[in-house]
C-alpha cells in the first residue's frame, strides 16, 4: 500500500526552517556565549485552528530529529521516529491537533550545529560551537512559536531528552503550556546516565580521526560514534528484551569460532544498530547534545524540586516503564513527588514493559489509551475550572444527611 | 489494591457509591485511596462537581481512570499518600479498601492528615451469616462480600463495625456519621455500632480528627 493511501498517516510531510538572530545580533546562550544566525528545521502536522489554541509541541529525544511523523517521499521506507502516535485518529490526533516537532539546536538533522558553518570563519563551527543546554534548545523553540504566531500550547510532550525539555518548558513558561507528557525522564541526569555518556563521548574523542573535531571534509571518526552508539544503544533496552530477542544465539555458525569475529546474535546486532548510526548521525553533535543532557539538573537552576515546580500551572502526566534502567521509575517519581506537594494536577503511570528505555517509543497501545484520553481532559471546561478554582476555594464543612437518625429495621 | 476488591461492579458495591455520592459536599477536594476503574471518581467529578484524583495499583485500572479523564496516582497507600501536604483534600474515600491494607492504623492516620475528613467503607465481619458459617462449618467464612478462600484472600485486616468504632474511639477519631448495609439498603443510624455489628454486611463511616 502506498504511504498516501494510509488513512492513519499523515502522508507526505516535508522539513521547513526558520532562522534567528544573525552574527550581528545572535541569540545570548546560558553558557554565557553567542550563537547567531541559528536555524531550526522543523515539520508541522495537522491545521492550526482559527484561535491557534490547538498547537502540540513534540520534544525529540538525544539522536532524534524533527521527522517525528510521515513520509518524505512515496519511496520512503520508514516513517518518522513517532509515527504510530501521530497521525489521523491516532494519540496525537492531527485531525484535532496542530502537532510541530523541531530538530534541537546542537543537533545535526537541520537545526544549527557544530556541523554548520561559522559565518566569522566560513569554515564549520566543530567544537567552536558553543555548549547548548536544554534551555537553550527550549528558548530556540519559543522563538519557533512566536514566529509561527502560537501563544500557549495544548501541550508538550517528549520522552528522554524530550522529557527534560517538556519539563523545562513547564518551568521557563508556566504560562504557554496546558499540558505537560513527560516520559521516560526526571528532574535530572542521574550519576549513572552521566556515566555512559561519559564513556560515548570516551570512544569518540579516542578515535584518531576524530582528530579534536576538525574531521569536516575528511575522515569521520565512524569508529568512535559507532562505539557511542553501540554503548547507548543497550542503556536503551533491558536485560530481558536482550534476553528474549536473541539469547546466546550465533549469528553465523552454529557452533563457536574460537576467535574474536563477531559471532553471537546480539554483537551482530549491536553492530548493525553502530553502522546505521554513523550514516546519519554527526560524532561532535553526539558530544554537544550529551553534554547538555549531563548538564541538566533542575534544582540547579529553579531551586529545590518542590520550590521548582510551584511554578507550574500545566497538568502533568509522568509515564515511566518497569524495565527502564536509564530513567528508572524513582526517577519520574521524583518530579510527581514535587507535584504533589505543591496540589498540582499530576497523573502517574508505571507501565509494565520489557523494552527498557526505548519502551516510550514502542508501547503504542498503552501509550495510546494514556495519551489520547490525557490530552482531551485538558480540554474540558470542567477541568478548567477545577484548576481555576484552587486558588480561591470556599471551606467546605461535613453536614450529615438530615435523615441522619434511622431505628433498626424489623423493629430491632 | 482495587483488583483485589471483594466487590467491584456488583449491585452492592453500586449502591454504596449512591450512598458515597450523598454524603460528599458539592466541589469538595477529593482523593479516591485505591480508585479501583475510576467509576466512583468519575460519578463524583461530574454529580458532584469534585476536584478528585485517585491513587491506584493496578496498571490496567489506572489506564482506565486517565480514560475517564481523571487524575491518579499509580502507587500503593504508603508511597501514595505521604506526599501531599496536611489537608490537601477535604475528603479521603477508603471504600472497600480498608481490610487489604497491611498497615490500616497508619493508613488511616495518614488519611485524616491529607483529607479533614474520610469516608471509610468496608464489610463487617461481625455479621450474623459470618459468625454462623464460622460457628456451624468450622471453617474460615466465605460469605457474600468475603467470596475468598483464606489461602488467596487479599482481605488481611478484616475487622467488625464495633472493631472499628473502637480504633476510632482509642485514636481520637470521631465518627460524624455511620451508615450500614442490611440486606440490600443503607441506613443512617448511629447506634456506634451496637446492634448494626451483628446486622450490618456493611459499614460506611465519615470520620475526622478530634
Amino acid at each position: 500500500m502506498s504511504v498516501l493511501q494510509d488513512a492513519r498517516s499523515v502522508g507526505l510531510v516535508r522539513k521547513q526552517f526558520r532562522t534567528f538572530g544573525s552574527a550581528e545580533e545572535p541569540l545570548m546562550l546560558e553558557c554565557g556565549r553567542t550563537l547567531g544566525p541559528v536555524e531550526v528545521a522543523f515539520e508541522t502536522y495537522g491545521e492550526l485552528n482559527a484561535d491557534r489554541s490547538n498547537a502540540i509541541l513534540i520534544l525529540h529525544a538525544l539522536t532524534g530529529d524533527s521527522h517525528a511523523a510521515g513520509y518524505f517521499s512515496e519511496e520512503d521506507k520508514k516513517p518518522g521516529w513517532w509515527d504510530v502516535l501521530i497521525g489521523p485518529g491516532k494519540a496525537f490526533d492531527t485531525e484535532k491537533y496542530f502537532v510541530i516537532c523541531s530538530n534541537v539546536i546542537g543537533g545535526c538533522q537541520g537545526s544549527t550545529g557544530p556541523r554548520s558553518i561559522n559565518p566569522a570563519t566560513g569554515e564549520p563551527y566543530a567544537l567552536d560551537f558553543p555548549m547548548v543546554t536544554i534551555g537553550d534548545m527550549v528558548e530556540v523553540q519559543r522563538r519557533l512559536l512566536d514566529d509561527l504566531g502560537i501563544e500557549r500550547l495544548h501541550a508538550v510532550a517528549g520522552g528522554s531528552l524530550g522529557g527534560f525539555q517538556a519539563l523545562e518548558w513547564a518551568l521557563r513558561y508556566p504560562d504557554r503550556v496546558g499540558a505537560v507528557l513527560c516520559l521516560a525522564a526526571g528532574p535530572r541526569l542521574s550519576s549513572q546516565g552521566i556515566a555512559f555518556n561519559a564513556v560515548g563521548r570516551h570512544a569518540i574523542v579516542s578515535d584518531p580521526k576524530w582528530n579534536k573535531g576538525r574531521y569536516y571534509g575528511s575522515d569521520t571518526p565512524d569508529k568512535g560514534l559507532a562505539t557511542a552508539r553501540m554503548l547507548a544503544h543497550i542503556t536503551y533496552l533491558s536485560e530481558a528484551s536482550l534476553e528474549r530477542k536473541f539469547g546466546r544465539k550465533l549469528q553465523w555458525a552454529d557452533r563457536l569460532s574460537y576467535d574474536f569475529v563477531t559471532e553471537f546474535a546480539v554483537e551482530s546486532y549491536l553492530e548493525h544498530q553502530g553502522k546505521k548510526f554513523i550514516e546519519r548521525f554527526d560524532a561532535n553533535s553526539y558530544l554537544y547534545l550529551t553534554k547538555a543532557m549531563d548538564y541538566y539538573d533542575v534544582s540547579q537552576q529553579y531551586g529545590p524540586l518542590e520550590e521548582a515546580f510551584s511554578r507550574v500551572s500545566a497538568s502533568f502526566m509522568a509515564v515511566s516503564y518497569t524495565s527502564d534502567w536509564l530513567f528508572p521509575t524513582s526517577q519520574s517519581r521524583e518530579v510527581v513527588s514535587a507535584l504533589k506537594r505543591n496540589g498540582k494536577d499530576v497523573t502517574f503511570i508505571e507501565l509494565d514493559s520489557i523494552h527498557g528505555h526505548d519502551a516510550f517509543l514502542l508501547e503504542a497501545d498503552q501509550m495510546t489509551r494514556l495519551v489520547r484520553s490525557f490530552l482531551t481532559k485538558t480540554d474540558t471546561v470542567n477541568h478548567v475550572k477545577r484548576v481555576a478554582d484552587r486558588n480561591g476555594r470556599r471551606e467546605i464543612v461535613f453536614r450529615p444527611p438530615a435523615n441522619g437518625k434511622r431505628r433498626l429495621p424489623f423493629g430491632l | 489494591m482495587s483488583s483485589a476488591r471483594p466487590q467491584t461492579e456488583s449491585a452492592a458495591s453500586r449502591s454504596d457509591y449512591d450512598r458515597i455520592l450523598a454524603l460528599i459536599p458539592e466541589g469538595a477536594r477529593v482523593l479516591d485511596l485505591g480508585c479501583g476503574n475510576g467509576r466512583l471518581l468519575q460519578r463524583l467529578t461530574l454529580e458532584k462537581h469534585v476536584d478528585g484524583c485517585g491513587i491506584e495499583l493496578e496498571e490496567e485500572n489506572v489506564i482506565r481512570c486517565v480514560e475517564q479523564g481523571l487524575s491518579v496516582y499509580q502507587g500503593d497507600a504508603d508511597e501514595g499518600l505521604s506526599e501531599y501536604p496536611d489537608h490537601a483534600f477535604d475528603f479521603v474515600i477508603l471504600n472497600q479498601t480498608l481490610q487489604v491494607l497491611g498497615r490500616p492504623r497508619e493508613v488511616l492516620h495518614e488519611i485524616l492528615r491529607v483529607g479533614r475528613y474520610a469516608v471509610v467503607g468496608f464489610p463487617n465481619f461481625g455479621h450474623w451469616s459470618v459468625r454462623l458459617s464460622l460457628l456451624l462449618r468450622g471453617r474460615m467464612p466465605k460469605v457474600s462480600g468475603l467470596p475468598h478462600e483464606w489461602y488467596e484472600t487479599p482481605n488481611v485486616h478484616l475487622c467488625t463495625v464495633l472493631d472499628f468504632v473502637d480504633l476510632c474511639r482509642r485514636d481520637d477519631i470521631v465518627v460524624l456519621h455511620e451508615e450500614y448495609l442490611f440486606g440490600e439498603r443503607w441506613k443512617p443510624l448511629s447506634d456506634g455500632g451496637g446492634r448494626a455489628n451483628l446486622l450490618a454486611r456493611s459499614g460506611l463511616f465519615v470520620i475526622s480528627r478530634r
